[in-house]
């Protein structure tokens, strides 16, 4: 076992599904010498060479779409971009081909095809890197989006996405590639099934959801809500699409109160499909209105702005706070 | 380009089948066309002048290795590939969602409708097959209209950086539904873009199937010896609507498509064989009725083709998720109670 920070996590499964699969091909910007500017690919040229870990020309469109006619040919594309930022420059191939690469095929070929992209804010990035997209790309059917909230689960839903023989979406919390850590199996798989959430805090009065790094703010706002005598639940959804409804409807139902934490803005989040599908399965269950806690409609601002737009813990609690004042 | 390395040009019998799968595809097209027009297929888009350069390019092709990615329009011309390819056609024009889709063993990818997007698919598929030490090459057909797409950059810069196998078929039919070629681009020819990625760049008359055959065979050859890929301009003219929701006589002159119908190359390279004495009159009925009854076959076997009221949940993914299921069970219900 060793302690690994969820950016080394990602590095060992790749590593290691790359030795297990040589249909694994690993491409896009600065993957290969700089082994991405993450270092989530670091050392993989120099272990499988460099015509499985390929450096691209700076262009998104053909990152994707180049994975669309490698997955038909029989390899298991795994592209990097290189912030979900610059996945705008190829939306016309996610959600236009490799979402419909199965469908348009009538199941001829698989899709095996999993986009590995950093996600969200906290890090002082310039413009157009922290963007929070889960909302429109769950949105598109045909792909996965999988958003994993500590190392344990970037390697196990990491190695499950590779495995999948449809497209998964991998977002990789940006703001806790060093700061999260778990302590992991060396020589053994870590693995986590797809479509499953996950209750890592227990919890009677009020749950919040959440997903990607606003798990860690829901923990630590659970702790100091804990200090003031509520017990708040955390449940990580960990899996836009497939959504685990039946694990969402069941802590809710439990608590009876839910705040659902997201970094996107509100309007048309999926924090919204989150509260639109607890409202149609456990109604008459809920003690307060459920409460969104997001970021605000507004562009992904400045850095000098941005721990205002991300949720942080102080305002995550406060929005549980308006939750918990309601009376039954 | 040197095209030494093609050995051999079309034997006899290519030169006649390509001119029978001409015949066919004009045909096919014309009868898709005719029946938009009595409300039977959905919208579709005629070959008319693209049927030369098409079947040339194919039948410099092994397709028992080499993939087709296209468009929208050029499968009319794909016999070569089989008669499958036809029938599924026909069915994708019904609204079918088996149609376009074509079976293992078929190497044609889903006809491409968001335009260049089909081109980075090859260059992927080339990829593939040049990691995997597969045998062929992938083709991507695409018009004069889509190089203005930011797909077409992208996929050839990278295909000539890695020496990928493909052919690059950039049909310049004078027109994208209206839009002139002027107004695509200020260069002298689509072929002179070739040089910015690195790459050969030919121009060939797209009119004409034996230069076409001449051109992509000389590209497959270079493409296989690792040499990388090749654009290929194939100059033509478009003989008709761009699609049949289009009415060409609101943009083009009627005096340039008299010209252009008046070098129709299903016509012009009929003639040629007549001269070469490898076709007459009777083998000319023979292509037609053959092609006649393969047509109506396709359209009453689409037609025919039963559907169930849920298929489209089937293959979104390999596994549908616990959300589609209930989807498809209420689906399913309100079926059953005239509601859906």
């Amino acid at each position: 076992m060793t302690v690994r920070t969820m950016v080394e996590a990602i590095n060992h499964t790749l590593a290691r599904e790359m030795a297990r699969d040589e249909r694994i091909i690993v491409f896009g910007e600065d993957v290969g010498a700089n082994g991405g500017v993450f270092r989530a690919t670091d050392g993989l040229i120099d272990r499988f060479g460099p015509d499985r870990v390929v450096d691209t020309p700076l262009a998104e469109a053909l990152i994707l779409g180049t994975a669309v006619g490698l997955a038909a040919s029989g390899m298991v594309p795994v592209p990097e971009i290189q912030f979900l930022g610059f996945s705008y420059q190829a939306f016309h191939q996610l959600a236009g081909q490799i979402a419909r690469l199965r469908y348009r095929s009538n199941g001829r070929f698989d899709a095996p095809i999993t986009m590995r992209a950093p996600f969200g804010g906290g890090v002082r990035t310039p413009e157009l890197h922290s963007e929070a997209l889960e909302g429109q790309l769950a949105n598109i059917p045909g792909l996965k989006v999988v958003m994993p909230a500590s190392a344990h689960d970037a390697a196990g839903l990491l190695t499950s996405a590779i495995r999948d023989p449809d497209p998964v979406l991998f977002l990789e919390p940006l703001r806790g590639y060093r700061s999260l850590r778990d302590d992991l199996p060396d020589d053994a798989d870590v693995i986590e099934p797809l479509g499953r959430a996950k209750l890592v805090r227990e919890g009677t009065d009020l749950v919040i959801v959440a997903w990607s790094y606003q798990v860690e703010v829901a923990r630590k706002a659970a702790e100091a809500l804990a200090e003031e005598g509520a017990s708040v639940a955390v449940l990580d959804l960990r899996s836009m699409v497939p959504l685990d409804i039946d694990a969402l409807a069941a802590v809710v139902s439990r608590c009876g109160r839910v705040v659902v934490a997201e970094e996107a803005p509100m309007t048309a989040g999926f924090g919204g499909e989150v509260v639109a599908t607890i409202v149609e399965e456990c109604f008459y269950d809920l003690e307060a209105p459920p409460v969104r806690v997001s970021g605000y409609d507004v562009p992904f601002p400045m850095a000098q702005l941005e721990d205002r737009y991300v949720p942080s813990v102080a305002r995550l609690a406060a929005g549980c706070r308006r939750a918990l004042e309601v009376a039954p | 380009m040197d095209t030494s390395a093609v050995q051999r040009g079309p034997t006899d019998a290519e030169l006649v089948g390509m001119l029978q799968t001409m015949i066919a595809a004009r045909i096919y097209s014309t009868r898709c066309f005719n029946l938009q027009r009595q409300g039977r297929l959905g919208t579709m888009a005629p070959i008319d002048g693209n049927e030369a350069t098409v079947v040339g390019c194919t039948y410099a092709l092994q397709p028992e290795h080499d993939w087709i990615f296209s468009q929208y329009r050029e499968f009319y011309a794909l016999g070569r590939y089989g008669e499958e390819v036809i029938r599924r056609q026909v069915l994708y024009l019904a609204g079918h969602p088996e149609g376009s889709c074509y079976p293992a063993g078929v190497n044609v990818f889903p006809a491409q409708i968001s335009l260049a997007a089909q081109i980075p698919h090859a260059v992927g598929m080339a990829w593939g097959q040049l990691r995997q030490g597969l045998p062929g090459v992938s083709v991507a057909f695409f018009g004069d209209g889509a190089s203005s797409e930011g797909d077409f950059y992208e996929a050839a810069n990278f295909a000539a950086v890695i020496k990928a196998p493909v052919i690059f078929m950039l049909i310049n039919n004078g027109w994208a539904i209206s839009t002139p070629t002027a107004r695509q681009t200020a260069a002298a020819t689509f072929a002179d873009k070739a040089a910015a990625f690195g790459m050969p760049g030919v121009r060939v008359d797209g009119r004409d199937p034996i230069a076409v055959w001449e051109v992509v065979a000389a590209a497959r050859a270079r493409a296989v010896a690792g040499e990388g890929p090749t654009l290929v301009e194939a100059v033509t003219y478009r003989l008709g609507h761009h699609t049949t929701a289009d009415d060409p006589t609101r943009y083009i002159p009627a005096e340039d498509m008299a010209a252009a119908r008046a070098k129709d190359p299903v016509i012009t390279y009929a003639t040629q064989l007549r001269e070469l004495g490898l076709w007459d009159d009777a083998a000319q009925a023979a292509a037609e009725a053959t092609a006649q009854a393969a047509i109506d076959a396709a359209v009453d076997a689409a037609l025919a083709t039963p559907l169930a009221p849920d298929a489209f949940f089937d293959h979104v993914y390999a596994e549908t998720t616990p959300r589609m299921e209930r989807q498809r069970a209420l689906l399913l219900e309100l079926e059953g109670k005239g509601q859906s």
